[in-house]
């Protein structure tokens, strides 16, 4: 970072960065052979970067009931919501319908939207204009316990 | 250009974002220990309720007007701020955080731009991601902005939330438009002695002349009226840097013995020194208030305050905290029902550039102690580490019967979906 600019010097301020999960070599500067995995350090892998793709838009939420077992949301399954992408079509959703936070498959007709459940139980609901409907986020990962 | 984001009425607009049965109804917010009411819905304002309002006092009125009322529910408010002007970070490196739920940005060599659009591209964007209604107000400096944001707030049919001071025309009519009381950085006292001079608007304030304000007031005046003038005079952060820190709370119960008072005084102490070296100053001056139940006209009352002024600046909790517990038992009286006490520090100065004193310092050891302390408790949070004179087997005490669940910062809490 650049900390004073004049005509003739600019003054840095060394960078710091907090690192956390990468690894730390100590190779030491005495003879010898060096560590051959220097040139090769690499982040450690971190679920959040995976799962994660945007940080500010991200919300958790956890499966309550059986309604989706069919697409392998059970029950008490963590859901990674990311609100800053599109419903579409076949997306899977969380949905606010008249006063209840839902998550169902999103299928977008020519003149209608339906919220197709994915167990043969379940039936699927026609969004009305008379609904309360609000798609909250679309779902992007599924993190179960095993 | 600079711009003002400022999120519509942002307690209740995070209480909305998970739990949309609430949108269009009247909600209040109250503060820490279920005070008083610290934010409303516009819903809520319409049925005129006040700011402030004791909690107590309006139990029938919030069941009358259907007003859902909740405990200040600050770890889910942070974390969607914290969303909030990270977004704002993405259309401009130049953001001034001005509060929790408002920020300045400045659009340095953003040429051609066409910032009604771009305006409208902030607004979609938290929206979309946050779910947290804004409004946004550009113009050529600060205070302009201040005020095209209360236009496009005033107006939102007509402005979409977006309104931009971009010509000698708006600018005069916005300036005719906003009462001198509802100017950013024009205070009470300011507006009595203007008001004297007859000034009622903003128009009114910058006929003034120069000299005359410079001869009467300070420099921030001068800077404000050129920046209503449209010359842009104040940066970002400028009136900004705080003067003063205060942790001022209701006690759960009222208390006469002298052993809570102490304790609560010093857990204060200690809150204040941590902010204090959260934004890195050190403090002159404590001030301990205390003071009995004012709604209980009845029993006898007791307000006091006093002030203790160091010989050195300092951010140390030991210091902060002894010196509060002795000012606190110096005003305390003997069969008194107090129910509130406040610290707070003032006179404050940078920690790493202020005068030294020639024959007192500071114990050296004080500062890697307290950086040691505030690292642990950062990982363990709940403040594990606490001084001998706070009670350790509290852990939180505020009254919040009212809070809302913490969604984003507790798996325990978050959304349940069916």
């Amino acid at each position: 970072m650049i900390l004073h600019k004049s005509q003739n010097l600019t003054f840095f301020t060394p960078e710091i960065s907090n690192g956390s999960g990468a690894l730390f070599f100590d190779t030491g500067i005495s003879a010898g052979f060096p560590s051959p995995a220097e040139d090769f350090k690499q982040q450690r892998i971190s679920l959040d970067k995976e799962l994660i793709k945007n940080t500010e838009a991200t919300f958790f939420v956890r499966v309550s009931g059986q309604s989706m077992i069919g697409a392998g949301l059970d029950d008490s399954d963590l859901l990674v919501i990311d609100r800053s992408l599109e419903p579409q079509h076949n997306k899977i959703a969380v949905c606010f319908l008249d006063g209840e936070f839902t998550v169902k498959r999103l299928k977008v007709k020519r003149d209608s939207i339906w919220l197709q459940p994915e167990n043969p139980e379940y039936e699927p609901i026609k969004i009305t204009k008379e609904n309360d409907f609000v798609i909250w986020g679309v779902v992007t990962n599924v993190i179960k316990k095993v | 250009m600079f711009a003002l984001v400022d999120c519509n009425n942002f307690y209740a607009s995070c209480e909305r974002v998970f739990n949309p049965r609430l949108r269009n109804k009247p909600i209040a917010i109250l503060s820490n220990n279920d005070g008083c009411v610290i934010s409303r819905s516009d819903e809520a304002k319409s049925m005129g309720l006040p700011m402030g309002a004791p909690a107590f006092k309006y139990e029938g009125f919030f069941k009358a007007n259907d007003i859902q009322v909740f405990s200040s529910n600050y770890p889910l408010y942070g974390d969607m701020s914290s969303r909030v002007m990270s977004i704002l970070e993405q259309f401009t490196p130049d953001v001034e955080i001005y509060s929790i739920d408002e920020a300045f940005l400045k659009f340095k060599g953003f040429d051609n731009y066409n910032f009604e659009d771009y305006g409208n591209q902030i607004r979609k964007r938290i929206l979309k991601w946050t779910g947290i209604p804004t409004c946004v107000g550009i113009a050529p400096t600060k205070a302009l902005s201040k005020v095209a944001n209360k236009i496009a707030r005033k107006f939102p049919n007509e402005t979409k939330g977006v309104y931009v001071i971009d010509s000698e025309d708006k600018r005069i009519k916005a300036l005719r438009w906003i009462q001198l009381k509802d100017v950013w950085g024009i205070g009470r006292g300011l507006q009595k002695r203007l008001s004297a001079k007859n000034c009622k608007t903003a128009y009114d304030f910058v006929q003034l002349s120069d000299g005359w304000i410079r001869k009467n007031f300070s420099i921030t005046e001068w800077k404000l009226k050129k920046d209503l003038e449209g010359i842009p005079t104040l940066e970002l952060d400028e009136l900004k840097t705080k003067r003063a820190i205060a942790t001022t709370r209701s006690f759960e119960y009222t208390f006469s013995d002298l052993e809570n008072i102490k304790e609560r005084v010093s857990t204060f102490a200690t809150s204040c020194a941590e902010k204090l070296r959260k934004q890195k100053s050190s403090c002159y001056m404590i001030i301990v208030i205390l003071s009995s139940d004012r709604h209980k006209k009845n029993l006898e009352q007791h307000r006091v305050s006093t002030q203790v002024r160091l010989s050195y600046p300092t951010d140390s909790t030991l210091i902060i905290s002894n010196a509060a517990v002795n000012a606190v038992v110096s005003i305390f009286k003997e069969d008194i029902k107090y129910k509130r006490a406040g610290v707070i520090v003032t006179g404050l100065v940078p920690t790493d550039n202020y005068q030294l004193h020639l024959f007192e310092h500071e114990n050296p050891k004080h500062k890697p102690l307290m950086r040691a302390i505030d690292m642990l408790n950062t990982k363990y949070g709940d403040y594990k580490l606490k001084l001998g004179n706070q009670d350790l087997e509290r852990t939180w005490k505020m009254r919040q019967e009212r809070l809302s669940p913490r969604r984003t910062t507790n798996i325990n809490e978050i959304l349940k979906v069916k």
